[in-house]
């Protein structure tokens, strides 16, 4: 039992990095290595929301495809945004979302994720992967699907979806309300100030 | 009491859809007044609800909130068969009755989820999910007093989830009955205190990412967790 749960830590990362690696399995192995890492961390259990972040640095974001998230929430303004302003705004949304995921992950507990399973056509460029959470206590599974695409670097990740409500598309209206009032620039400002603010460790708990 | 409370909101913010200018988002054309109630109840939440949370979650060991939380859950599932079977989802009526049965008996009157080890996840069913699964719009999105997020169809199916609360045929007395509202009510915040700093941490403007995410999470419980793609999404550069 032992060696083999040696032998899944040694060959899931490097799975997780060869290109042929199947969407679903991808998917399944990021959440492993994560949630085991999680498991270890006493300091992140604690509330560590630096460490979750570096954690998710290394772990997660090589799988996201940024820039196609970062569009998705500008919709029609992305184009009127300057390669520069493109290139922040991807920069100031990823740092959103991974300060924002870190903050969800000091609050996991050991919770049971099943995958459904995916049967892709070889020709299929864009798949959704169907997870579940199994919570504690008597509530509904929570869902989270991943929606991704095909590269030449393997399949990235370019919107989750928990329980049916977008990480990306949630965004749309601020970002367009953002924009109208005070333009793009604005937009990145607001963005960049709301990075600064120090990370909650734990605002939920007493 | 909870019902006129509820009328009347619904009235006010029908009356002043009128009046209301509109922010950006078509699906919320009363935001003025929206944002004045998500305010309030925002307020009401950090002074009071939040706190008491805490509280709850501080004094009381984690098996007794599970089962506070399994007991109002169970009662639920009454109503969550019943609209089950409005929807035609025969089979999940079932299940979910049977949820009931064994809950309420193996389960000690609900303080155990037995039925959801045993296979028999828990489902959120509600007469708004009802009413949108027979092609009933959702209607203006609208922030209730103290209830939070709804919108016209669904703060209309509210009426008929307060009359069907087993909680409210639970006890002629109001003190008893009252008691066993805030409890329900002190558990289902609690249960989402982490939700709220994350909440906290993910959004620019919270009032704007709640609505953007409840109207999503609504549409995805109407169409049981697979709606059709909306052309928006499935484009991303919309061009109009």
């Amino acid at each position: 039992m032992k060696i083999a749960l040696c032998f899944l830590l040694a060959v899931l990362p490097a799975l997780a990095r060869a290109q042929t690696v199947a969407p679903d399995v991808l998917a399944k192995t990021i959440t492993d290595e994560v949630t085991a890492a999680l498991k270890k961390d006493k300091d992140i259990q604690a509330g560590d929301t630096k460490k979750a972040a570096d954690l998710i640095e290394i772990k997660i974001v090589p799988h996201f495809n940024f820039t196609r998230m970062a569009r998705i929430a500008m919709a029609r303004n992305w184009r009127s945004a300057t390669p520069e302003q493109q290139k922040e705004l991807t920069a100031e949304f990823k740092t959103l979302l991974v300060r924002t995921y870190s903050t969800a992950l000091v609050n996991y507990k050991d919770q049971q994720i099943d995958y459904k399973p995916l049967r892709p056509k070889p020709e299929d460029n864009e798949v959704t992967v169907k997870s579940e959470v199994k919570p504690s206590g008597s509530s509904q599974p929570v869902s989270i699907d991943y929606e991704m695409e095909k590269t030449d670097n393997g399949w990235k990740i370019y919107d989750v979806k928990v329980g049916g409500v977008s990480l990306v598309t949630t965004y749309r209206d601020t970002f367009a309300s953002e924009v109208r009032e005070h333009g793009i620039d604005g937009l990145i400002k607001s963005l960049a100030a709301k990075n600064r603010e120090p990370l909650g460790s734990k605002a939920g708990r007493s | 009491m909870e019902v006129k409370r509820l009328c009347a909101a619904l009235l006010l913010a029908g009356s002043l859809a009128g009046c209301a200018t509109s922010g950006g988002n078509p699906a919320d054309p009363l935001e003025k007044v929206n944002r004045v109630v998500f305010a309030f109840n925002d307020g009401a939440d950090k002074i009071v609800f939040t706190p008491v949370a805490k509280g709850y979650r501080a004094i009381l060991p984690g098996f007794f909130r599970t089962g506070v939380s399994n007991f109002f859950s169970n009662l639920e599932d009454v109503w969550v068969s019943v609209n089950d079977v409005l929807q035609g989802k025969f089979q999940q009526g079932l299940e979910d009755f049977t949820r009931v049965i064994f809950n309420s008996t193996f389960g000690i009157a609900g303080l155990f989820d037995f039925a959801s080890d045993a296979g028999l996840p828990k489902h959120t069913e509600d007469f708004g999910q009802t009413l949108g699964h027979w092609g009933i719009e959702s209607g203006p999105y609208v922030v209730l007093p103290f209830i939070g997020p709804s919108t016209f169809r669904d703060g209309f199916g509210l009426l008929f989830d307060y009359k069907a609360d087993l909680v409210y045929w639970a006890t002629d007395s109001v003190p008893i009955r009252n008691s066993l509202y805030a409890t329900r009510a002190i558990s289902n915040r609690a249960n989402l205190l982490d939700a709220t700093s994350v909440l906290e941490q993910a959004a620019l403007d919270r009032y704007a990412f709640v609505r953007d995410a409840w109207l999503q999470r609504r549409r995805n419980l109407v169409y049981d967790g697979n709606p059709p793609r909306e052309p928006d999404e499935s484009d991303d550069e919309p061009t109009k």
